[in-house]
């Protein structure tokens, strides 16, 4: 009992931290929409009713140029929620209403909270938690950039811009000590990279899909389950001998089986 | 007007993706080994914005070196087991005393 006050205590702890984080961001978000010249109401509701954050910029700097622009490019930014949604869906609950509106609060952050989690109860308790602290954060934050309008400065200024993904990738870890995850993920990040330049914004993120292509080239989890060390999977398997090479050139960061 | 209509069609839209997957998790009959990489994909997406947030803005390459270094010294500490408050404040105050320092 005790220690499980403690674990939620832990949780809160870390939902305020990264909420207060969003909190920032979403002040810079409602003073540079007003700063543009939106009215008030632009991004007020747009962070209650949209309440996703790249695609909030987004929009607001296309607003006024480019409004199919804003809406097409904006929904593109957040098609990975989709994925997201049948990642973490059984966290959120059983009962619909439970469903309606805890897939507003699917976003990148209450995502990884979950995906953190392996107890199904500790997952949903993570992704509740966080999405919830942070509809909170990032629409107060958003009021006072409003309030505050142009005297905001630069968060970057304060580091925040690495605050975020420093974050993100802290609670990637764990799912990262499994192979044939970090394969997909570095393999999609430098995808991802590779094609910002080339892509529209909200495009090189999900190409990073294609990433998980290298986890099909991995053995399943299965496989390993059954406790057959990695090695003698690939080497009586009836795996094509490219794919060793392929996945012998990926798995260079941890020591063979930690799990 | 048109605004309106921005801000509501964003808002359809998104909560329109949000839900699909949410509601398709139990429609949707997958293969063992489909449904396994339902969590490597997230976590694929994840990672990729991670990688995008550190090394592009704007839509180009970022040349900047504060925030990487700001994120590298984040990432030691988390692989160090550092709670998640220590990652994400170090992190921030690593890249914003580089920055004060007169890195780009």
């Amino acid at each position: 009992m005790r220690q499980a006050n403690g674990r939620d205590a832990v949780l809160w702890r870390d939902a305020a931290a990264i909420g207060a984080a969003t909190g920032v961001i979403g002040l810079s978000f409602g003073a540079i929409a007003v700063a543009s010249g939106l009215p008030a109401w632009v991004p007020a509701s747009m962070s209650v009713l949209v309440f996703a954050g790249g695609s909030q910029f987004l929009a607001v700097a296309l607003m006024t140029g480019s409004p199919i622009a804003a809406v097409a490019g904006g929904v593109l930014i957040n098609a990975r929620h989709l994925p997201f949604g049948l990642a973490v869906g059984p966290a959120i609950g059983r009962s619909k209403p439970a469903r309606f509106a805890g897939a507003h609060l699917v976003i990148d952050e209450s995502t990884a909270f979950a995906l953190a989690e392996r107890h199904p109860e500790r997952r949903a308790r993570a992704f509740w938690a966080v999405g919830l602290t942070i509809f909170v954060t990032w629409n107060v934050g958003t009021l006072i950039g409003i309030a505050l309008g142009g005297a905001v400065s630069d968060p970057a200024v304060y580091g925040l811009d690495a605050a975020f993904p420093a974050g993100l990738l802290a609670l990637l870890l764990p799912s990262l000590r499994d192979r044939a995850t970090r394969a997909a993920a570095i393999a999609g990040s430098l995808l991802a990279v590779a094609t910002t330049p080339l892509l529209p914004a909200g495009l090189p993120v999900l190409a990073a899909l294609l990433g998980v292509g290298a986890a099909l080239l991995l053995p399943t989890p299965s496989a390993r389950a059954a406790g057959a060390p990695a090695d003698a999977v690939r080497v009586v398997g009836p795996e094509p001998a490219a794919h060793q090479d392929g996945a012998a050139a990926l798995d260079t960061q941890a020591p063979r089986g930690s799990r | 007007m048109t605004m309106l209509l921005v801000v509501l069609a964003l808002a359809v839209g998104t909560y329109a993706t949000r839900i699909a997957g949410v509601l398709l998790h139990d429609r949707l009959v997958l293969p063992e080994r489909l449904r396994h990489l339902l969590p490597i994909a997230a976590t694929t997406l994840l990672a990729a914005l991670v990688a995008t947030a550190v090394f592009t803005e704007a839509g180009r390459l970022s040349v900047g070196v504060a925030r990487p270094l700001g994120v590298l010294v984040g990432a030691v500490l988390a692989w160090r087991k550092a709670p998640f408050v220590v990652v994400v404040v170090a992190a921030a105050v690593s890249a914003a005393l580089l920055r004060l320092a007169g890195l780009p």
